[in-house]
């Protein structure tokens, strides 16, 4: 092992001596800066991280190319939006966001390879990024060892909790209790009928729901399915739907399978202004896919809808539409995606440093007031608090929100008597 | 019916003077040259693509010379892999450090599954010699089954290779449907320590490189070995004029067998150190996808040589990777030029490139200076 240890000291050296040089151009631009001269950049960063006096990098991963590349595109349109505005208004600390975007190639052991790559060689301040539960838990142990910050925007089953994630997503419980209580209030539902995609996000959502259903509304679960990522034949369980008749269809089917059981169940004559189907994977990005007429009357639960009536959304939709083209939708975790730069910076700002245990430490308490779907604040187990809203699906493609919870709901990751 | 025409040791060397030499380089480049000159992380890398390439030095065994192409060799390198993992996961789910589970001292997704006793077929992983053993044993029995099936009934070809790439679908499909037991499609994650080892630190990274390294020339070794004895011969007649060989009086199937159960137990050693250096184990492994991508890892190396193999495999990912990080939008693109270049210009891949511009000049200096530089042999394993 003598070689490589004397290559260690090599390439540490190697390093000091490479980044001694970077500095040389840096002086030069320096007058040239418009940023306002932040704090010096050895108190806020004491970790070795990629800040210089006049820039922070960050980095991106998601899945640019693959199955994924579809759903997450709008996360990357969105973290890069949010960054180029924190940009123009100054940046974080004085400092301007260069991005290092990677791509996880929808491949999961791609995104722990790129997420080593973003801490270990780029030494990225926090990395927005990861988008299925596969890939964050591919990812989180790397950014448990080499103590990194990933702001991750998807809405997920919980049962996770991390010191190095800030999940800007709403956890299950957040987004499926309030919508059975609204779909039994509403509708008077006493039977459901869970159709999901097999693998840990659906089950974990349909034994929490199931538990809902049996224990606090006291109605039934008639029927539970399901299907590997990507089946496109559902016209088994469309006639076990037909056979049941279950007041509700209780849906999580996630990706391209969407489109083939919305289809199926339009031609097997099921009509969705007749029957209720709740679904919690639907959002205006699958509803492209879908197509508006085949999937409209039936509900979806988020927390971000497009069409949500507020000044702070006006504000993202025009810009989003400003920067992607006026054709782009946006869905719920795209909004998810925009607020992880925002809450990084503050938390930032708050800690008055880059390291990772200072951020994350500031983290809880953060108060986002601009955010499109209202204010929304860090809960010390580093979920949001956040509204759930019900809304229908209109053949436009976009949704119109017929629910909204009063309160903001608290994010509990780890929930008794749902396990 | 004569016998083959048996060589002496004299015609028949273990290697030729320029196979010492390709092997000197491959060793001076994997002990020497690329730890001295690429930082932890990118080293970690190389030894994740050195893993693949033990696929692929299979691969060149079973359809090089013995002209069985299987697609499915992501089995047993997938095997191999879920093998080594279930005893790492056993290791890292103490009950301490699982505590905020429902059932404590069971691996977490099987917790999430609501799963609340250690399977049976999961207990005896707590051992790691079984573990060891059961990495060679296991893919070679599932591969001497699936062989003897097969090439009994004379199944060959084409054939052979549909079936294998079913195979390949059907355990993706097991696999990601038995989450409880499996991990399902987020596989087995957060992998820590092997035998009380951290194996995340850039220490134990290197280490395990080493070790991978040496597994591999070892692999070389046998392979070579296979190559020139009797055995090796008969594959390649096998593959040239099968029927012949069997008018000639052989068991052509057991031969066949034993190709691809060897192909399978080296696939199976690389999964078994993917998962060592990676950390995690997935079906995005096992599918038909990755098991046509260690094809290509073959054929881009040149799928006659077993040294082509490793260099193919390092190039098709080096590519990759450097592709990837410096056009992550359209990185795929230029991935795919590099095979249909590599196919239509070089139908031998790199080795064939080699041959026959490299080689020849090579081989004249050789000469020149005979006899052959001593090229001392390198040590199997570290």
């Amino acid at each position: 092992m003598a070689e490589s240890k004397g290559n260690g000291l090599q390439s540490a050296l190697r390093r000091r001596l490479l980044m001694g040089l970077a500095g040389v151009p840096a002086i030069a631009l320096m007058p040239r800066m418009s940023f306002a001269a932040g704090p010096a950049t050895a108190t806020v960063n004491t970790t070795g991280l990629a800040v210089t006096d006049t820039e922070v990098t960050v980095g991106i991963l998601h899945s640019a190319t693959g199955t994924m590349a579809i759903s997450e595109t709008g996360s990357i349109q969105a973290e890069k939006l949010a960054i180029s505005q924190i940009n123009e208004a100054g940046g974080v600390l004085g400092r301007k966001i260069k991005i290092i975007q990677e791509d996880g190639a929808s491949d999961w052991p791609t995104f722990a390879e790129k997420a080593k790559k973003l801490l270990v060689n780029d030494h990225c301040a926090a990395v927005m990024g990861c988008w299925t539960s596969a890939s964050r838990k591919a990812a989180l142990p790397v950014f448990e060892q080499y103590n990194g910050l990933l702001y991750y925007p998807t809405f997920y089953e919980g049962l996770e909790q991390s010191k190095n994630v800030i999940y800007t997503g709403q956890e299950a419980t957040q987004q499926i209790l309030e919508s059975l209580n609204w779909v039994a209030k509403e509708k008077g539902a006493k039977t459901f009928f869970f159709i999901g995609s097999d693998y840990i996000w659906p089950r974990t959502s349909n034994k929490i729901a199931r538990k809902h259903i049996e224990n606090v509304l006291k109605t039934k679960v008639v029927g539970e399915e399901y299907f590997p990522l990507g089946h496109t034949q559902f016209n088994s369980v469309i006639n076990k739907l037909k056979l049941t008749k279950p007041d509700v269809i209780f849906t999580d089917v996630v990706g391209g399978s969407n489109v083939a059981f919305y289809k199926q169940l339009k031609a097997a004559g099921i009509d969705l202004s007749k029957q209720t189907l709740l679904t919690i994977s639907v959002t205006e990005d699958e509803i492209d896919g879908i197509g508006g007429d085949n999937i409209a009357g039936a509900y979806s639960c988020m927390k971000y809808f497009q069409s949500l009536k507020n000044p702070n959304n006006e504000k993202f939709v025009a810009a989003f539409h400003k920067m992607w083209g006026e054709k782009t939708v946006i869905g719920d975790v795209t909004q998810a995606a925009y607020l992880g730069p925002f809450l990084w910076k503050m938390a930032v700002e708050k800690a008055g440093s880059f390291d990772v245990d200072k951020v994350a430490a500031a983290s809880a308490g953060i108060e986002f007031k601009e955010a499109p779907e209202g204010y929304v604040k860090i809960h010390p187990n580093h979920h949001l608090w956040s509204k759930t809203r019900v809304a229908k699906a209109l053949p436009s493609g976009q949704f119109e929100v017929v629910y909204e919870s009063p309160e903001l709901i608290e994010p509990n990751p780890f929930p008794k008597g749902y396990q | 019916m004569t016998r083959a025409p048996s060589s002496t040791v004299h015609d028949n060397p273990f290697m030729k003077p320029m196979e010492w030499i390709s092997l000197a380089l491959l060793v001076a480049v994997i002990f020497l040259v690329l730890p001295m000159l690429l930082d932890a992380f990118r080293l970690n890398l190389v030894g994740k693509y050195l893993t693949y390439s033990f696929v692929a030095l299979g691969l060149v065994i079973c359809w090089g010379f013995g002209g069985i192409l299987s697609l499915g060799q992501g089995v047993f390198f997938g095997l191999g892999g879920y093998l080594m993992a279930m005893y790492l996961k056993l290791e890292a789910s103490s009950v301490e450090n699982t505590k905020i589970q429902s059932t404590p001292g069971i691996p977490d997704f099987m917790d999430w599954n609501q799963i609340t006793e250690l399977p049976w077929f999961w207990k005896p992983f707590t051992s790691l010699p079984f573990t060891l053993l059961a990495v060679i044993v296991v893919p070679a029995f599932f591969a001497f089954v699936i062989g003897t099936a097969m090439f009994r009934r004379r199944v060959g070809g084409t054939y052979f290779a549909i079936i294998t790439q079913a195979i390949a679908a059907i355990l993706t499909i097991l696999i990601v449907g038995q989450q409880g037991y499996t991990g399902g499609i987020n596989g087995i994650t957060d992998l820590r320590t092997l035998h009380g080892w951290d194996i995340r630190t850039d220490r134990a990274h290197n280490i395990l490189y080493f070790v991978n390294g040496g597994l591999l020339v070892a692999c070389i070794l046998f392979a070579q070995y296979v190559k020139r004895s009797k055995l090796g011969r008969i594959l390649v007649a096998m593959r040239d004029k099968e029927d012949r060989v069997r008018f000639s009086g052989y068991q052509v199937a057991s031969f066949k067998t034993f190709a691809f159960c060897l192909a399978a137990v080296f696939a199976a050693i690389g999964g078994a150190m993917f998962t060592l250096q990676v950390g995690f184990m997935s079906p995005s492994f096992v599918g038909i996808v990755p098991s046509i991508e260690m094809v290509i890892y073959a054929a881009v190396g040149g799928r006659l040589s077993l040294f082509g193999a490793v260099w193919g495999t390092l190039l098709v990912n080096w590519a990759k990777t450097t592709f990837s990080e410096s056009f992550p939008e359209l990185w795929l693109f230029g991935l795919g030029g590099l095979f249909i270049l590599v196919v239509l210009a070089f139908p031998n891949g790199l080795a064939g490139i080699y041959r026959t511009y490299v080689e020849p000049r090579l081989t004249r200096r050789v000469k020149a200076l005979e006899p052959a530089p001593a090229v001392a042999l390198p040590h199997a394993a570290e």
